[in-house]
């Protein structure tokens, strides 16, 4: 090893040595034979009919979906279409339902589920191929049509000026509701987005109340009814909420739809 | 023929190329942005912890300007990058960091009064002052002097591209979701556009317009544990590669980051370590002081990495069934610190490793994590080979991290040189030729050629699995490519990565079904990751030094006598299996900052002939200019006449106030 000019003593005891803890508790739980059930449809060969193909493979410690999936694409079946970008939970890529339920499935610990695994598209979004969906399309029509962006007083502000402040706690709540990734779990649970094809979902709902929230952006309750204040909006939603109790990122839907409704109420009932 | 006509046309959709895009549309050219999955799913997501500008608003940070982000920029770079585009990017950087708060990037803010912070794994309480209350915050970083990192929590990445691909709604940017570039249209001189394929039709079309620009992030794929998303196959940068003319410069200087979670290679911010988290070894020793005095863990990251591999050979590892590793230690921060400022941190600790990293902790090893090299470009993002041809951000190599970058310096890279770019593509497209000057001949050979490639491709009757060929890449990357480099595992890296390029002449496929086809798509992308592997390895076995990220076991010095240069790859002929090397010399005489130690890692260079000179004359400089800092800059490095005029004001800062003690406990 030629690295260094003064190799260190080696490890001492000293005050930067601490017990080592319970290590990474990986479960033990005895691994198993998974069947993978995934439902394959290519809409550019409507002559093959829609079916379900099993694979079947070794769990493994810690094995995700993503993992799995992987698996099976490099030993069994190269042909099979899904989405994974990050492969860490942050990009909202893979939503799918995951036995019925949507879920991200990079992070989906095989460890949970029972050895049958039953894998689907995410429902409401145009298949693309197998479990892959155009939630991009969806996402993007969403964005121009909620006009979700910051609507602020500058659009080119003095770049050379010290910024203007903010409330770190405003900051705080801000980030809370930015989390979302769009990743449509929430519009493929929602009761209303089944029925009503130009429902927002969670995610419309959740992007005007965080702008609503926010300091900069311009815009008034009015403004917002203008883009909210019907039936493919915040009156549209039934309060079934299983946008909040299937949001990866744990957005606080609940509050966010129930505050928006109120304030809508009002502008509404105000003719602003 | 299906053609599309745009002015500016953006391959890739992350924070670079939304940037760029923006910045042409406001000058009131068409851009089109091209991206492999939606914009916002781009790996600019991935950016945790922060990025850099010299904004000085927390305690830590008073006093912090762009002398010391240049600075600190040069030393991680071990004097690889250009200096003159540390020098743009360093001053623009508040700028960009301001425009984004202006777009909405919920940036964490200052909050006046005292804070408990943990540093050299003591608490201590820092007083912030009153005049910064609200004003944007930093926390610490590797390799940097002040408190630099701007930040949201650890969603960073995340919440400024969602802000800058809101604002590029807003701008009405067409993206052209799911379509990938395989081929870019030139004719040896000037590039005209690009032959695309649509990923969810499988359909081939022609995109031409009068600036290309490339900004597809890094080539993180080419290795088996890497922190980069599956898409980060360097595509983008292969486009230029294939060109034959297009040089990319450095590909042999690769980042790992330390903390990679193992085994599965996911980031665990530097943030974690920034905020006061510690590595530790199998008997939960502290092990960096004893290699890095001064620096310790926030040594910079190649340092880090090399110490931790180093550590682990040493037999300090931890041993568990899937290898060995180390760990980071977070849970001297608390839980409240943690659960709001590592937030992602925590969410996939439960998530992948089922582990409570507020009372447990993570194991880690180093992963691949970041492309320093990339196309070579000017200043302005201009390639040096191809006319037309721009790059911006992780793709490109203008060079602003030589062989290793900062952390904290990428995201903002992205933005800035977004900004740039963007003015430079504009200044060029209404200088350069009309339409007129587009021959459709061009297009149409290269769109009948691609699309026989590919039907090629789809026809042939047995052959090789393009996976097993990733599969063979990555771990021939991995094992002769990595940390530490020699020649004898370089020449073996070479020898196989040329005999998977001639079994990749003969990828088959099981079926050829219209559509996505995802094996269709490993046909054609394995073989451009073998040609860039292939520069990658080719490049690193020919420098006989050590510089930055670029380590070789039997050439440990950095020799700025013979290797103080960029390399340059090209691929003249494509039917070889190997890369043409050239090089391209850094002048010492022009440099603001000449080469010497970084003031961390092993003091153990050769010294350029005219370095000393040049320090004289820097040191001789700066005393003559001693009150003049506009005059003293011009005097050694002048810089500001290459910035589009718009952004070349000075940054300003809070004052400094009375100074605070900080109070230990």
């Amino acid at each position: 090893m030629s690295l260094d000019d003064q190799p260190p003593g080696g490890p001492s005891a000293g005050a930067d040595d601490a017990p080592v803890p319970a290590g990474a508790a990986s479960s033990r739980a005895p691994l198993r034979r998974l069947r993978l059930r995934v439902l394959r449809y290519n809409p550019r060969e409507p002559q093959v009919p829609a079916r379900f193909e099993t694979y079947e493979l070794d769990e493994a410690d810690n094995m995700t979906l993503f993992l799995a999936l992987e698996e099976v694409r490099d030993r069994l079946d190269a042909s099979l279409a899904y989405d994974f970008v990050c492969r860490a939970g942050i990009c909202g890529s893979c939503a799918m339902l995951v036995n019925g339920r949507p879920r991200l499935a990079c992070r989906t610990l095989t460890g949970g589920l029972p050895a049958e695994i039953t894998l689907a598209p995410l429902p409401v979004f145009e298949l693309v191929q197998d479990l892959s969906v155009d939630t991009g399309k969806w996402m993007r029509a969403l964005g121009e049509r909620l006009h979700a962006w910051l609507h602020a007083q500058h659009v080119e502000p003095d770049l050379d000026a010290i910024e203007e402040r903010m409330d770190p706690d405003v900051a705080e709540k801000l980030y809370e509701l930015d989390r979302c990734i769009e990743c449509g779990c929430c519009v493929a649970a929602c009761g209303t987005a089944q029925m009503r094809v130009d429902f927002v979902g969670g995610v419309g709902l959740n992007k005007i109340a965080r702008f609503h929230l926010d300091p900069r952006d311009t815009r008034t309750d009015a403004d917002y009814y203008e883009l909210i204040g019907d039936d493919d909006g915040v009156f549209g939603c039934l309060g079934l909420m299983a946008c909040h109790d299937l949001c990866p990122k744990e957005l606080p839907l609940r509050t966010q739809i129930a505050f928006l409704r109120r304030r809508m109420v009002r502008a509404g009932l105000s003719g602003k | 023929m299906k053609v599309v006509h745009t002015d500016v046309l953006v391959i890739g959709g992350g924070l670079a190329g939304l940037r760029v895009a923006i910045g042409a549309r406001r000058r009131g050219l068409d851009a089109t942005v091209l991206s492999l999955v939606p914009p916002k799913r781009s790996h600019s997501a991935a950016a945790q912890g922060g990025m850099q500008a010299s904004l000085g608003n927390v305690f830590k940070g008073r006093g912090d300007d762009e002398n010391a982000h240049f600075e600190d920029t040069v030393r991680g770079s071990d004097w690889g990058a250009d200096q003159r585009v540390v020098r743009m990017f360093v001053h623009t950087a508040p700028k960009a960091v301001r425009e984004l708060a202006a777009w909405g990037v919920p940036w964490s803010r200052v909050r006046a009064g005292d804070r408990q912070v943990v540093i050299n794994g003591q608490p201590v309480t820092l007083a912030e002052h009153a005049a910064a209350h609200g004003l944007i915050s930093q926390r610490d970083f590797g390799g940097t002097r002040h408190w630099r990192t701007c930040y949201v929590s650890d969603g960073t990445g995340h919440a400024m591209l969602y802000a800058v691909g809101d604002q590029a709604i807003a701008a009405a940017v067409p993206v052209h979701e799911r379509k990938e570039a395989l081929q870019l249209i030139h004719d040896g001189t000037r590039c005209h556009g690009a032959i695309v394929r649509d990923l969810k039709t499988g359909e081939l079309c022609a995109y031409v317009a009068r600036a290309t620009v490339v900004a597809t992030g890094g080539a993180g794929r080419l290795y088996q544990v890497t922190t980069n998303a599956m898409i980060c196959e360097g595509g983008g940068i292969a486009l230029a590669l294939d060109t034959g003319v297009a040089p990319v410069g450095n590909m042999e200087a690769v980042q790992f980051h330390p903390t990679g979670i193992f085994p599965a290679g996911i980031l665990v911010t530097e943030g974690c370590r920034g905020d006061g988290g510690l590595l530790r070894d199998a008997r939960g020793h502290r092990f960096m002081p004893d290699y890095e005095p001064e620096k310790k863990e926030l040594a910079s990251r190649d340092v880090v990495s090399r110490r931790m591999e180093q550590h682990i050979r040493a037999g300090h590892g931890v041993q568990s069934r899937f290898g060995t590793h180390l760990w980071l230690d977070i849970t001297l921060l608390g839980r409240a610190h943690i659960e709001k400022n590592l937030r992602e941190v925590k969410e996939i600790c439960e998530s992948f490793l089922g582990i409570d990293a507020a009372q447990q902790w993570i194991p880690v090893r180093p992963a691949q994590h970041y492309t320093m090299g990339g196309i070579r470009t000017d200043h302005t993002g201009h390639s040096v080979g191809l006319r037309g041809l721009f790059a911006a951000g992780e793709a490109a190599c203008w060079d602003l991290h030589g062989f290793n970058r900062l952390g904290g310096n990428s995201v903002a890279e992205t933005v800035v040189a977004g900004m740039l770019v963007g003015e430079y593509v504009a200044d060029w497209c209404e200088r350069s030729a009309a339409w007129a000057d587009v021959p459709m001949r061009l297009v149409r050979d290269a769109l009948a050629a691609e699309t026989a490639a590919l039907a090629e491709a789809c026809n042939r009757g047995t052959g090789e699995s393009a996976r097993q060929l990733r599969l063979e890449l990555q771990q021939t990357m991995t094992a002769h490519v990595g940390i530490f480099r020699d020649g004898t595992h370089l020449e073996q890296a070479v020898e196989t990565l040329e005999s998977l390029a001639r079994r990749s002449r003969t990828i088959c496929l099981g079926r050829t079904a219209p559509g996505p086809n995802p094996e269709l798509v490993d046909a054609y992308r394995v073989p451009r990751m073998i040609r860039l592997a292939l520069a990658v390895a080719h490049g690193a076995l020919a420098r006989t030094e050590s510089r930055g990220a670029h380590f070789r076991e039997d050439h440990p010095q950095r020799d700025d006598a013979r290797w103080l240069k960029r390399t340059l790859a090209t691929w003249p002929d494509a039917w070889s299996n190997r890369p043409h090397l050239a090089y391209e010399t850094l002048d010492v005489n022009a440099m603001e900052l000449p080469p010497g130690w970084r003031g961390y890692g092993a003091r153990n260079h050769l010294d350029h002939p005219d370095a000393a000179a040049r320090a004289a004359e820097v040191a001789r400089l700066r005393e003559r200019h001693a009150d003049d800092p506009a005059a003293r800059q011009d005097a050694l490095m002048p810089f500001a006449d290459l910035l589009p005029p718009r952004l070349r004001g000075p940054n300003h800062r809070v004052e400094a106030e009375e100074e605070t003690p900080v109070v230990a406990r």
